[in-house]
Formats: C-alpha cells, structure tokens, sequence
C-alpha cells in the first residue's frame, strides 16, 4: 500500500449527504478483475450525459458541465469535501480504488459508512471525521476561492487551511501506524501466525462443528 | 458474572490478539465468496504467494453476474462471463468446502444459500465481500461484509481486523398487523433512525415482535441492518433458529448437534445487558412501507405522501430531498398511492426466501398483472427455493397472474446481469437499495414487501395490500 503521510493539494467539494457506493462506482464496472482503472468512471452517472459501459475510452463522453468535478477550478484536486454518510451501502472496494485511481487521497466530511471507511485505508485513502460546523466552514471558503488548498499532515493530525489556522483530526493509532508506513495488514497479521493457529486448535475442539 | 449482550459473547469468543488501542484480530469461521468482490484477493494472494489459511471455511457460489433465464445460453455478456469463470477457475485451484456454480442445482445469492445449507451456524463469525452479509445474524452469528482487500486477509489469515463496535437494541413488541411483514419493520426501523443512525453500531432485534418472526422474517431485517448503517445485525437464537437448521445438509447430526444445539441455546443477551442505545416500536402501530426516495430512510406509510421540501428547514437535507424527487420524477405532497408501477421486482438477497414468495403469491392468486405494468419479475433467491415453490405450485400461481418466473440469482437488486430498469422507469422492488442507477441507469426504486410488491404489480400503482385480501 502507498504510505500516507503529507498531502498539500487542491481541494473540490462534493456537496450531498448519503453519496452511496453505487454513486461512487457504478456496478456495470464491478465486473472487472482487476483493482486499477476505476478513475475515469468516478461518479459515471453524475460526470457523464451517456450511460457509461466497461471498457470504453472516457475521453470523448459528453461530461456533464453541472457536476462539480467538471469544473476547471477543480482539476488536479486529490482532497475531496464530503457531506454525512459519505460511501454508504455496498461494500464494494472498487469505491476507494475509483477515488485514488482518479487521483482523491484524502476525504474530509462529517461521517463515513464503516465499510468504506476501513476500505480507504486499506488503499492508502486517509478519511477524515470533523464536526459539521468545520466541515461547514471548510465547504464555505473551498467555494468561495479559486485554487483553495489544504495541507493533510496524518502525524501531525491536522489539516492547515490557506490562512496557516489547522484543525486537527482523531484517527485510530493502529490505523494511523500502518497507513504512515504503508503497511500491508496481512504481513502484519502474520507475525501472530502461531496465536492464530493456537486459538484455531482450542476452538476446534470446543465446537468441532464450524470445522466439519 | 455481568450481564452480556449477544454481541459481546460472539465479540469476546473471537479475539485472537488486541492491539493497544482497541483494534483486534478476530477469528473467522466462515468465508462466503461470489463472483464480484473476490478475483483481485485471489490474485493478491497468488502474487504474495501466500496460500489460503482453512480452506474448510470457504463456501462459494456465483450470483451477481448471473441471468436469470436462456440458462442454456450461458452468460452472454462476455465480460460478465469471465468474472463468474474466473470464480470457477480461483475455486478449483484453491479448493472450498462447498461451491455452488452457475447452474447447479443449489446456486443462489450468497445469503441465501448460507442459511438454507446450515453453513452459517449460531455463534459463527461469518465474512463475506458483500454488505448484506449482516442477513447471517438472524443465526446469531457475528456476520459483516468486507472489502476485497479483508477477503485477502481472511483467506491468508483467517482472521480480521476489527474494533468492537456500539450496540444497539432495537425492540420491537406487540403483534404485527395483518398485511405487515419483517420488510417493514426494516423500513420502519431506518425511517425513524436514519442510513447512518447505526453507523458504529451492532443492531440487536429483539422483542415480542421479532421472536414471533421466522427465520425469513429475521434474515429480512438483519439484512437490511446495513441500509441503517450498521454493519451488523442479531437475533438471538430461540427454538425457531433451532428447528430451522435442524438436518439442514451442513449441519452438525446425532450427538454433536444436541451438544451444538446446547451451546447455542446460550447466544442470546442476558437480562439485564446494557445497550449503548435503545429503539423501541410498537409492532401494532407500523403500517405498510413505500419508500419514495433515493435512500432507504426516504420512507413513508402506503396512506401518506411525499414530503414537500418548502417544510424543510436544514438545506442540506432539504436540497437531498429536492434532488431525490426530482431524480424520482415526483411533485411534493403525491399520495403514495397514486405513483404508477412500470416494471417490479420480486427477488434479492432481502426478499427471495419461500416465505417471501408465498407472501406474493398469496396476492398474486386469482388475480391478473395490471396492463399498465410492462414486467414482473419473480427471482428465487436458490435453486432450492425455486423447486420448493414449484413444488408449492407458486410457479404456475405467478404466470397465471402473468408475472415472469426465473431462474435464481440477485438479478435486478443491482442490475449486474441483463434485467434492469430502462430510464425513468418507476419499480416496486423488494431489494435493498433505492439508490440512483441502483437497479438501472436513471430507474426509479421503491422499496416494499413481497406482499406490497405482488399488489402493486396487480393495480399498476402502490396499494395497501390490506385493501386487496
């Protein structure tokens, strides 16, 4: 996984509550295998006039000129402003892969659905939780100025506005550890490799019935 | 010793190991896996060169790809197909306890086939890449969809890592009301709490109105868990649980099921358990749901209308509310009843079960598909559940009525394989999601029960069930 540790870059809010997964991502694109190339069909249904299919060469669809990420102002942005419950409903993890293939590696909003919310950092995506007036705030002059950019300093947990004021942020210490480093969790998982298999033995043979 | 809720017993008989601030590895006794979300964990897996931890715990099946009729064509969109064959080629290479393939006679969605194959067992931690994975805790098992990259975890480790979530109990008491169902309450449940009320939470159905619900009933709402946010729902086990699993093909026989049958008697909340937070209903007082938005929590009753956004103070919610009703192509204050049907939808991994089917097929008998109503779709959510209806003589009840009978899979919940909805198009479905595209480019859901699916399908626009029978 990409570590996560500054990010200093331009901002682009996304102003609606409850955007879903299916928003994220439409499904016709869940049939790839693969874990790259979701970027140009971020929020196909909204960016796009035509109905998007797998495959297909993005760079001639008619966009459509009212959805924020259209906008001129906001090419190039990698932090995106969310509103509450952002990334509900479905589990699928081609929604973080569609925000860090298009080039989002941080969010700031009020709250997050849990699974997509442990899915970005699995993917070197950093999801940050703020009070809804800060988020308010931060939507507010994001709007107001051109070129609006934020300065993301995971270990520092704070988030600088152009002004130099920051706001700092609550992560999960573990969380925090493993994106700064990149760490893959199954090497780190496998360090417990013989608790694992020691609490594999007992419980299987206080209920030999999950293992027939 | 304190009393515990059902969630802190299955939580505290999983932990392996417990980081410093919470964050623990939990054991995982069954991994469910389909098409979709597991290709880029097997591969993951392969290029680590790691090899998969318990074999034994995968039980796998195609669903999402799958048509749902022409079985004899095969899957004819060609990139639909090599999902689905590169499940079957990751299976035969890696093993599985049980597969259930695209055509074979037990192959179904995912949460359908766990339950009725006794794979998903009271007590169990169960996973899958698949948000509707809290259907399972109806067993009372600890059961929550993952990501792709949690399956690869639990395939190389059999374990996840997790942090203890809130619980939550919602209790609902009294008796349902004729023509009401599971379905909603779910519906009912997430009007008044929200998509995000059970954010963080582990929801536990109980009450005299939940004890009363079959097994469908309960996998309905702990389905639906999710669509209010909460990764997993729970049912504590009763003779209900019991009776169902007893000689389902999976589970344990003879002596080891009577001491199986003893342990999981115990997988339910003691008296007295503290909650972080308490929903109480009143079962008597819920009326049939419809949901007329893009979000689940976008509900009302079939008697009431849609909401005018001019009452709305907060702007965010009311600019949510304006753009759902114009996505859905409806003016403020429309009577529920009078929102016209044009295809529906009676399937998905909520609502496919044979009591699902029986419930539609109860106000489908004797009665005749509106002719304003383009399609009717009646999905089985397995193989077993469509010989058990047809042995039910359900099948021919639904054709008489001029509903369309098909093969199963999770079909036109979301529109993966080739039924879904054309634009604009208004559906009663039974599924789960209401989302914009959910069932099709720019279609139009409403959420409602098998029965409420069958009535609307019957007069081409939302009625109270209760009116017809």
């Amino acid at each position: 996984m990409k570590p996560f540790t500054t990010l200093d870059a331009l901002a682009m809010p996304l102003d609606r509550a409850n955007v879903d997964t299916d928003a994220i991502i439409p499904k016709q694109f869940l049939k790839s295998i693969k874990r790259s190339g979701f970027g140009p069909n971020l929020f196909d249904e909204w960016r796009y006039l035509d109905r998007g299919e797998p495959g297909q060469d993005c760079s001639d669809r008619p966009k459509n000129p009212d959805f924020v990420l259209n906008r001129a102002r906001y090419q190039g942005a990698q932090i995106l402003l969310t509103r509450d419950n952002f990334g509900c409903g479905s589990s699928r993890e081609h929604a973080p892969w569609a925000l860090e293939d298009y080039g989002f590696r941080a969010l700031i909003g009020t709250s997050f659905a849990d699974i997509f919310f442990n899915n970005c950092f699995k993917n070197g995506v950093l999801p940050i939780v703020l009070p809804a007036a800060q988020v308010d705030e931060l939507f507010r002059q994001c709007e107001a100025t051109d070129g609006y950019r934020l300065v993301v300093d995971l270990a520092a947990q704070t988030v600088t506005r152009p002004d130099g004021t920051a706001i700092k942020f609550d992560v999960d210490p573990f969380r925090k550890e493993c994106l700064l480093n990149g760490w893959d969790d199954i090497g780190l998982t496998l360090r417990h490799a013989e608790k694992i298999r020691a609490f594999e033995e007992k419980r299987r043979a206080e209920h030999p019935y999950y293992f027939a | 010793m304190e009393a515990q809720t059902l969630y802190e017993k299955l939580w505290s008989s999983h932990v392996v190991h417990e980081e410093a601030d919470g964050t623990a590895l939990i054991y995982i006794d069954r991994h469910l896996v389909h098409e979709v979300t597991s290709p880029q964990a097997f591969e993951g897996l392969k290029l680590a060169g790691r090899k998969p931890w318990r074999v034994s715990s995968i039980v796998a099946t195609a669903d999402h790809n799958t048509p749902t009729d022409h079985w004899e064509r095969g899957i004819e969109d060609p990139v639909s197909r090599q999902q689905v064959e590169t499940l079957d080629a990751n299976i035969r290479e890696v093993g599985a306890l049980a597969y259930f393939p695209f055509k074979d006679s037990r192959q179904g969605i995912v949460h359908v086939i766990g339950p009725e194959n006794g794979v998903t067992l009271p007590g169990m931690t169960v996973v899958c890449g698949d948000s509707h994975t809290s259907t399972h805790g109806a067993f009372a098992c600890l059961a929550h969809g993952i990501g792709t990259s949690e399956v690869e975890h639990v395939m190389a480790t059999q374990c996840l890592l997790q942090k203890k979530s809130k619980t939550m109990l919602v209790k609902v008491d009294g008796k349902l009301g004729r023509g009401v169902y599971a379905k909603d309450i779910a519906l009912a449940v997430i009007g008044r709490i929200g998509t995000a009320g059970g954010t963080g939470y582990a929801i536990e159905f109980g009450g005299s109105a939940i004890r009363a619900l079959t097994m469908e009933g309960r996998m309905t709402l702990c389905n639906m868990a999710i669509e209010a946010g909460a990764r997993a729902g729970l049912v504590g086990v009763d003779d209900i649980t019991i009776d169902y699993l007893r000689d389902k093909p999976f589970a344990p026989k003879g002596e080891v099921w009577n001491k199986a049958a003893d342990y999981w008697r115990t997988l339910k909340s003691d008296e007295g358990a503290r909650f972080d937070r308490i929903i109480e209903l009143d079962a008597s007082a819920i009326l049939p749901q419809v949901t007329w938005g893009t979000s689940p929590e976008m509900v009302e009753t079939v008697a009431g209308r849609v909401p005018d956004p001019a009452e709305i103070s907060d702007p965010v919610k009311r600019e949510g509310v304006e753009r759902a009703l114009k996505y859905m192509g409806l003016a403020p204050n429309t009577p529920i009843s009078e929102i016209p049907v044009d295809q529906v939808f009676i399937g998905s991994c909520t609502n496919s079960r044979i009591e699902d089917l029986r419930e539609a097929a109860a106000v489908a008998k004797g009665r005749k598909k509106a002719s304003s109503v383009k399609r009717v779709l009646v999905v089985p959510g397995s193989g077993l559940v469509k010989r058990q209806a047809e042995s039910e003589g359900l099948d021919k009840v639904f054709m008489e009525a001029g509903f369309e009978w098909r093969e199963p899979g999770c079909s036109m919940c979301l529109a993966m394989n080739a039924d879904r909805l054309e634009p604009g198009e208004h559906c009663a479905s039974t599924s789960n999601r209401n989302f914009e595209g959910r069932q099709g480019a720019g279609g139009r859901t409403h959420l409602v029960s098998p029965a409420m699916a069958a009535a609307a399908a019957v007069a081409g626009r939302f009625v109270d069930v209760r009116e017809l029978s």
